[in-house]
């Protein structure tokens, strides 16, 4: 794990190499031994690309958050992993609802293809560039998108005898 | 074809899935057929679908289509108190269920940072590598039976039933049995338990030998799993893979000695690494980690420290009940917990484990509250099974299901 | 479905309202409830109808009762394994709770050869029509155990997911339990092996709202000759 100095030197390494010159590098954080960095999203690929180049050689996983209420609202975490230091960072990305596009890793990340599809099928977010960007878990033409937070459990009403009458339809 | 029948929505949905690109066939004679493997079929581990392009018996693509036993856990985890999840997040990957719950109990030890007292990681590990024996157990018994040597069934059942014996002891439960807590586990293991484990101990590297002995050499499984769909352990990495498919393949990544976590440092064992990356290696792979786990077992058996089996935190950790009738505070602490749950400090943690079919990952977010934000297990077989297609493109049918029975997929875990 | 009245036996059988059988057709049909219009009532039959009637039941309902017999004991479930009760229903298989006492360790992979669908496994709403297509390939008399916590409600998930099973198939025994012991679904098994026995006709009618159905063949012989199990109210 890189320590919060190595970090911070990761962070200031990253600055400037977006293609836009702009410092990609958002926000470092530190917490329980492991770090995170926060990112602009058009600048997710050379980030990755960057830390590839440091020795971060494998994507271990692709997931999706909803920080719901705090806005931007939808996060993307990648977990990468050096496997010759045995060293792991995060990068996240966040977006808001009315713009959740996210460029796709999965042409340089093959392991990301399934993992991207997951995150638009649970919360919505559209990665720009997947090969194949359909629902994986829902039916093909679920409405909605479950992982979120303000989409309701759903599920069978538990039955009980102060509510039997109406879930049943019978008269009291 | 004159007049295709008018299709819905759904199936003309289905059809917009991109097949890979392949060359142009010259010879009609030669025409590709697409199959449905669909969820139910006797071959599949579970209700996994596979539209697989044939050029005659020649695979040419293979796509799966999953999601059809997805139960929405990570959505049900977050409308409960945090020992609640344990329950539900431990069926999701069926035949690791103590893997589950020491990826998610880890995570949120990290977030609480209690420390879990040594009697009970050592616990932890022996359940753990029981629960690796077994699930190495039905994975070599279904896979033999998919290949056609059909009496393995019964003799890794046969063993699988001792190990259950072992986890009702423990636990009262042969699955799902709620046995890690957040801290430590829920209870000391009972007396005879570790006479019964060292007996099991002592005779499972004799059964594992006679599985050895039946299959090692035997021509059947040499032809169909020798040679068949390898990947090198490159494509491998790239396709995000871990776990025995990626040490068949030659690349010695185990997070066990990669990146110890619960006292892993503390054992003497080795880890099988193959060669060429093919079905016989994957096989050969595994059955050799069923000896490695009765080794580390043993000796966590011999070396079970004393102390308690749960953490001392009354935050987090029920008090034991004869407590309860002369303390106030842990009255009062049980009643907490109980009612509402602890609350973990708010954060975002990822906690990998190895789990018999590879790194499974926790991502536990905590906003402060005694229910979890987000719970995202990085299940290891849904990652692995982005390689099928990689893995069986030119090759038979046969190797396909050769291949799938090798992959371990487990689509509990894969769906979620 | 046609009963054929048989002919009467020529002999000395004198059955009078007292006797043994009648008495077992008249809590019979009190037990199958009310005055059934149009069935013949034995209790109101007299003399040579009576007589005639009495041949007829007990050789029909004991020919059905083999036929109950033997359907009964050799059920050829269809592998349908879902999600970890699959493993148990595996266990049922092995050597512990072995089901091959019982003669029903022939698995059949398909749906079209099988007559008992164990729902072993949560049904999710992706998994739902294809169950239901499984369950329409088979063929009747057919059966549906559901398996463990989760399809007969939805158990530990009561979530978008999941559907139970009972609200898209028929189904004759839930097994609870998560995932219920190898005991305890063989137990569920053993129980709808008795329930088979004990009522030959299964109620698929009932299951698909085709009471009425049968066809009936006016006898020479009967006053009203209708089918003599359960009742015919209404088409």
């Amino acid at each position: 794990m890189p320590d919060a100095t190595g970090l911070e030197l990761i962070a200031q390494e990253l600055a400037g190499s977006a293609p836009d010159g702009e410092d990609p590098v958002l926000q470092t954080l530190h917490f329980r031994g492991r770090g995170t960095l926060l990112v602009r999203r058009e600048g997710i690929r050379t980030v990755l690309e960057q830390l590839r180049g440091k020795g971060y050689g494998f994507l271990s996983s692709v997931h999706g958050v909803d920080h719901y209420p705090e806005e931007p609202r939808l996060g993307v975490i990648y977990e990468l992993l050096d496997m010759a230091r045995v060293d792991r960072i995060t990068v996240k990305v966040r977006v808001s609802l009315d713009d959740p596009h996210v460029d796709s890793v999965t042409p340089q990340w093959p392991t990301a293809d399934h993992q991207e599809r997951e995150v638009y099928d649970m919360f919505g977010v559209v990665f720009d560039g997947h090969p194949d960007l359909r629902r994986i878990l829902m039916p093909e033409d679920y409405e909605g998108h479950p992982q979120r937070r303000d989409f309701p459990v759903g599920g069978e009403p538990v039955i009980f005898t102060h509510n039997e009458n109406e879930a049943m339809g019978t008269e009291p | 074809m004159s007049g295709q029948p008018t299709m819905s929505e759904y199936r003309r949905r289905e059809q917009s899935i991109t097949l890979s690109p392949v060359e142009e066939q010259v010879d009609t004679s030669q025409e590709l057929l697409t199959l449905n493997f669909g969820p139910h079929h006797p071959a599949t581990h579970g209700v996994l679908r596979l539209l697989v392009t044939l050029q005659g018996e020649l695979v040419r693509d293979v796509k799966p289509i999953i999601g059809y036993v997805h139960t929405g856990i990570e959505k049900t985890a977050e409308d409960k108190a945090y020992w609640k999840v344990i329950p539900v997040i431990e069926r999701m990957d069926y035949l690791s269920y103590y893997f589950n719950s020491m990826a998610f109990c880890g995570a949120v030890e990290t977030l609480l940072e209690v420390e879990v007292p040594r009697r009970a990681q050592y616990l932890r590990v022996i359940h753990m590598e029981l629960n690796r024996i077994m699930s190495h157990l039905v994975w070599l018994g279904t896979s033999a039976l998919d290949l056609g040597a059909i009496s393995m069934f019964w003799y890794c059942f046969r063993e699988r039933e001792k190990i259950l014996d072992l986890f009702e002891m423990s636990s009262g439960q042969r699955m799902h049995t709620r046995y890690f807590q957040v801290g430590g586990v829920i209870e000391d293991i009972p007396d005879g338990f570790a006479a019964k484990l060292a007996g099991f101990l002592k005779e499972m590297p004799g059964r594992a030998d006679q599985y050895g002995a039946l299959l090692n050499k035997n021509e059947i499984v040499l032809q169909r799993l020798r040679g068949t769909c390898p990947l090198d352990a490159d494509s491998l990495l790239a396709l995000g893979v871990t776990g025995p498919l990626l040490r068949a393949a030659g690349y010695p990544w185990d997070l066990r000695k990669a990146d110890p976590y619960c006292c892993y440092e503390e054992f003497d064992f080795k880890i099988p690494v193959g060669t060429v990356g093919d079905n016989y290696d994957r096989y050969a792979v595994r059955l050799a980690e069923m000896y490695e786990s009765v080794k580390i077992a043993t000796q966590a058996l011999e070396g079970l420290p004393e102390g308690p089996h749960i953490t001392e935190d009354r935050k987090v950790a029920l008090p034991p009940r004869h407590e309860l009738a002369t303390s106030m505070e842990a009255l009062i602490h049980h009643f907490k917990l109980v009612t509402e749950g602890f609350r973990v400090p708010p954060g975002e943690v990822y906690f990998p484990i190895e789990s018999p079919r590879g790194e499974l990952g926790c991502f536990v977010r905590s906003d402060g509250s005694s229910k979890p934000a987000r719970v995202h297990m990085r299940d290891p077989s849904f990652v692995n099974l982005q390689a099928t297609s990689k893995m069986v493109e030119g090759s038979y049918i046969a190797d396909m299901i050769a291949t799938l029975a090798m992959l371990d997929p487990v689509l509990g875990g894969i769906d979620r | 479905m046609k009963r054929e009245p048989l002919a009467p036996s020529a002999g000395p059988t004198s059955v009078s309202p007292d006797d043994l059988r009648v008495r077992g057709l008249n809590s019979r049909q009190l037990l199958r409830g009310g005055d059934l219009q149009g069935i013949t009532n034995p209790a109101r039959l007299e003399g040579t109808e009576l007589e005639k009637y009495v041949e007829e039941s007990v050789m029909t309902t004991t020919l059905d009762k083999a036929v109950a017999w033997a359907r009964s004991n050799s059920f050829f479930p269809a592998t349908f394994g879902l999600a970890c009760c699959a493993i148990e229903m595996m266990s049922i298989v092995a050597a512990r709770v072995d089901v091959a006492r019982f003669g029903f360790e022939a698995f059949r992979a398909s749906p079209r050869q099988a007559d008992l669908l164990i729902l072993s496994g949560r049904v999710s709403i992706k998994m739902a029509p294809i169950v239901r297509r499984i369950y329409d390939q088979m063929l009747e008399p057919k059966w549906a155990i559901s398996m463990g916590a989760c399809c007969s409600s939805t158990g530990v998930f009561n979530n978008y997911a999941l559907v139970p099973a009972d609200k898209f198939m028929p189904v004759d025994v839930h097994v609870p339990g998560c995932p219920p012991r190898p005991e305890a679904l063989m137990h569920g098994v053993l129980k709808l092996r008795k329930m088979v026995q004990d009522d030959p006709d299964m109620g698929w009618r009932e299951r698909y709202g085709a009471r009425g159905t049968e066809e009936v063949i006016p006898s020479p012989h009967a006053t009203a000759s209708v089918p003599l199990q359960g009742d015919a109210s209404g088409a």
